[in-house]
C-alpha cells in the first residue's frame, strides 16, 4: 500500500473535516484569483477607455488633467482651443481625422458633450470596439441628442423624450437652457467607459443654446427662440479638446511636438495610452492594497489548514503510533502529514480554480452590463498558475508544522499507543 | 531470518527515563522459534522492556541483538527499517486502523519492510491466506476493521504481525480483552501460524494460566531491575 493511498484513505476517514478545510482553501483561492482578475480587468478596462485615438489636443495643461476632462469628463479645462487652431490642425497633411469636443454644460449631473457625428465613427474603446446604438440613431436635427447607457438607465429616458440642458454644472438658479430643449434621438450601448455617462449634442447646438447667454448668464432682455436660432450662423468659436487620428502612427511623436510648440496659441497634445498609464500609476496604491488584501486571504487560509491539521493531530496520535509500531519511521509519519496537507491544498486550488471559472461564466455578462467591467474568460495565465503552484507549495510546507509535532510525539509515544 | 543467531540476545542493558525511572537487564535470550512468556505486573517495566527490545528507545548502555544485529547500535532510518523487517507486534488493544479494511491492516507492515514484502509476495494472497487461516471469513476481508467483532479484530491484528514471517513476534497482553475460551482459541491459532513460519514469540502477560503453550515462562522481576526516584 502506497503512502499516497494511506494518506488518501486517512483523509477519507476524516472527510468532513478535510472537505471543509479544502473548501476553505478553495474559497480563498477563488477570492484571491477573483481579486486578481478584477484588478487586471479594471486596469485593462481603464487602459481601454479610449483606443484608436493617436493624440488628444487641448489648451496648455498637464497630461493627466487634459485626459481627465477630455476623456473622463472630470474637472474642467483651464482654457479653450480656438476654432481656427482646430481647423489649422485639421488641415495638416498628417491628420487623418479630428473630432472636436466641447464641454461645459450638464443635465442632472451628467456632462453634456458637444461634438460632431464623426465622434460616433471614430471613438474606439477596448480593442478597437466602436460605439453602437441600443436604440435610435445619431443626432440629425440641431436639437437632437444621443445619450449614454447609464444616463438612459439612471434617468429612465426613452427615445423621443425631451430634456433640458443646464448651464455649467447646473446648480445656479435660472441656469437652465429651458427655452431650447433637446429630443433624444439615440441611446448608446453600454461601453463601460465615461461615454455611458455623457449626453452628446452637436457643436452647433452648444452654440445655439448659448446665443442669448454671456458670461454664464442670460443676456437680460434678450431671448432668441429655438426656431430663430436655426437660421443663425452657429459655427463654434472655441472648443475644449480634440481627438486626433493620424495617417501614420510613425508620425505621432513628431506631430505631438508640433502641437506642443504650436505658435498661434499654447496647446498640449497627449498620447492617450501614456496618459492613461500615468493616471493609473496614481491610483496604483489602491491596486497594491488590493493585492496585499488578497495575499492576506491566502495566508489566512493556509494558517487555517495548519490549525485544522494541528487540531486533528491529537486524535490521530494513535494512528501515528500504530504505523510507527508497524515499522513506519518518524520521517514517514511526517511525510504522511505533509502529503496530506499537500493533497488538501492541491484539491482546494483545483476546486478554487473551477469555482473561479464558474463565477466568471455567470458574472461576466453582469459585470460587463452593470459596471462596464469586461473580464475576459481565458485559460489561467502563467502568473495564475505560478500563484497556484506557490499556494500548493506553501500548503504542503505548512504541513511540516504538524508533521514536526507528530514526529516528536511518535518518538515519545514509542509502543505505548494511546487508545 | 537465520538459525545461527539467537532471536533475541540482551546483554548488560541499562535505560533511564529522565533519571526518574530506570531499568537494568543483565542477560536475556530467546532462541529462534522459541515461545517465551514474560510474566509481570503492571508498572513493572513491561512497556519499557518491549520498547527496548523493539528498538524504539535506545539503551544508555549494553547490546540488544535481534537475529544477529545489535539494534541498539542502529539509529534513525536503519533502526526503523530493521525493526520493520524483524518484528511483528500484537497489542493488547489490537490497534488496528479502524477505517482500513481487514486486509489493508494486515498489509501495513509490508509497506515499511522490503524483506517481509519479498517473503509475503504476492502480498494480497498472503494476507488472504493468513486471515483465512486465523478464521476470518473471506467476506470480511474488505470490511473496515472498526466494524469487526473483538475476536475478529484480534485475529486480524495477529495476521498483521505474522505477515512476511518476521523473525520475532512481540505480543503485549494480546488476550486481555478476550474471554478465556476465545483467548485459548486465539493462542492456538497464533502458535500454529508462528510454528509454521519458524518465528520466535515473546509474549508479555500477567496471566499465569496462559503459560501452558509456551516453551519457557520468565518472570520480569528475575531479569529486570527497576528503580524509581523517591518522590519528596
Amino acid at each position: 500500500m502506497s503512502l499516497l493511498r494511506l494518506a488518501l484513505l486517512s483523509l477519507w476517514n476524516r472527510r468532513v473535516t478535510a472537505i471543509l478545510t479544502m473548501v476553505g482553501i478553495a474559497l480563498s483561492v477563488t477570492l484571491f484569483l477573483s481579486v486578481e482578475k478584477l484588478r487586471t480587468g479594471a486596469r485593462e478596462s481603464f487602459a481601454n477607455t479610449i483606443s484608436g485615438t493617436d493624440l488628444i489636443i487641448g489648451a496648455r495643461s498637464g497630461d493627466v488633467q487634459l485626459l481627465l476632462y477630455s476623456v473622463f469628463r472630470i474637472g474642467n479645462a483651464t482654457n479653450n482651443i480656438t476654432w481656427e487652431s482646430h481647423q489649422d490642425i485639421a488641415d495638416r497633411p498628417e491628420v487623418d481625422w479630428i473630432v472636436p469636443i466641447s464641454l461645459g454644460d450638464s443635465h442632472r449631473g451628467f456632462r453634456v458633450v458637444g461634438t460632431t457625428t464623426e465622434f460616433f465613427d471614430k471613438y474606439r474603446y477596448r480593442r478597437n470596439d466602436g460605439l453602437s446604438f441600443a436604440e435610435g440613431q445619431r443626432f440629425d436635427d440641431l436639437f437632437d441628442t444621443v445619450i449614454g447607457a447609464d444616463v438612459a438607465e439612471a434617468l429612465g429616458y426613452a427615445l423621443g423624450e425631451r430634456i433640458v440642458v443646464s448651464h455649467g454644472t447646473g446648480t445656479g438658479r435660472g441656469a437652465e437652457h429651458d427655452d431650447k430643449p433637446f429630443q433624444i434621438s439615440g441611446i448608446l450601448e453600454k461601453t463601460g467607459t465615461p461615454i455611458d455617462r455623457a449626453i452628446h449634442v452637436s457643436l452647433e447646438a452648444i452654440e445655439a443654446i448659448h446665443v442669448d447667454w454671456q458670461g454664464g448668464a442670460r443676456i437680460e432682455g434678450l431671448s432668441i427662440a429655438a426656431e430663430r436660432v436655426r437660421n443663425m450662423d452657429l459655427k463654434p468659436k472655441t472648443l475644449t479638446a480634440a481627438l486626433v487620428g493620424l495617417k501614420s502612427r510613425i508620425a505621432t511623436f513628431r506631430f505631438q511636438r508640433f502641437v506642443n510648440e504650436y505658435e498661434e496659441e499654447p496647446l498640449t497634445a497627449i498620447l492617450p495610452g501614456v496618459a492613461l498609464s500615468n493616471l493609473w500609476s496614481l491610483v496604483g496604491v489602491a491596486e497594491r492594497a488590493l493585492g496585499a488584501v488578497s495575499l492576506m486571504v491566502i495566508v489566512t487560509a493556509i494558517l487555517g489548514l495548519v490549525t485544522t491539521l494541528l487540531a486533528t493531530l491529537e486524535e490521530r496520535r494513535r494512528e501515528m503510533a500504530i504505523l510507527r509500531a508497524n515499522g513506519a519511521s518518524p520521517r514517514t509519519i511526517a511525510a504522511l502529514l505533509t502529503a496530506e496537507s499537500g493533497l488538501i491544498t492541491l484539491a482546494g486550488a483545483i476546486l478554487g480554480l473551477a469555482l473561479l471559472y464558474g463565477l466568471l461564466f455567470v458574472l461576466q455578462p453582469l459585470l460587463d452590463s452593470q459596471f462596464g467591467l469586461y473580464l475576459k474568460i481565458e485559460p489561467p495565465t502563467v502568473r495564475d498558475l505560478t500563484t497556484l503552484a506557490l499556494i500548493v507549495l506553501a500548503g504542503t510546507f505548512a504541513g511540516l508544522i504538524p508533521a514536526w509535532r507528530a514526529y516528536r510525539s511518535s518518538l515519545a509515544d514509542g509502543m505505548s499507543i494511546r487508545s | 531470518m537465520t538459525d545461527t543467531h539467537p532471536a533475541i540476545a540482551i546483554r548488560n542493558v541499562a535505560f533511564s527515563w529522565d533519571g526518574d525511572f530506570s531499568i537494568e537487564i543483565d542477560t536475556f535470550d530467546v532462541a529462534p522459534g522459541e515461545r517465551v512468556m514474560l510474566l509481570g505486573p503492571s508498572g513493572g517495566g513491561k512497556s519499557t522492556f518491549l520498547n527496548l527490545v523493539a528498538g524504539i528507545v535506545p539503551p544508555s548502555r549494553g547490546s540488544i541483538d535481534i537475529l544477529g544485529t545489535d539494534i541498539a547500535a542502529l539509529r534513525g532510518a536503519k533502526a526503523d527499517g530493521y525493526r520493520a523487517d524483524s518484528f511483528g507486534i500484537v497489542f493488547q488493544q489490537f490497534n488496528l486502523l479502524p477505517w482500513l479494511s481487514a486486509r489493508d491492516n494486515v498489509l501495513i507492515p509490508l509497506r515499511f519492510s522490503k524483506q517481509r514484502r519479498k517473503r509475503a509476495a504476492p502480498a494480497k494472497d498472503s494476507a488472504n491466506r493468513l486471515l483465512g487461516a486465523l478464521g476470518i471469513d473471506s467476506a470480511l476481508f474488505r470490511t473496515p476493521a472498526g466494524r469487526l467483532s473483538v475476536g475478529q479484530q484480534q485475529r486480524v491484528a495477529a495476521a498483521r504481525a505474522l505477515i512476511g514471517s518476521p523473525g520475532v513476534i512481540l505480543a503485549d497482553e494480546p488476550t486481555s480483552a478476550l474471554d478465556r475460551a476465545m483467548a485459548d482459541a486465539f493462542l492456538d491459532l497464533l502458535y500454529g501460524e508462528i510454528g509454521g513460519a519458524g518465528s520466535a514469540l515473546l509474549m508479555v502477560s500477567h496471566d499465569e494460566t496462559l503459560a501452558g503453550g509456551f516453551d519457557r515462562v520468565v518472570r520480569l522481576d528475575d531479569i529486570v531491575r527497576v528503580s524509581r526516584r523517591a518522590i519528596a
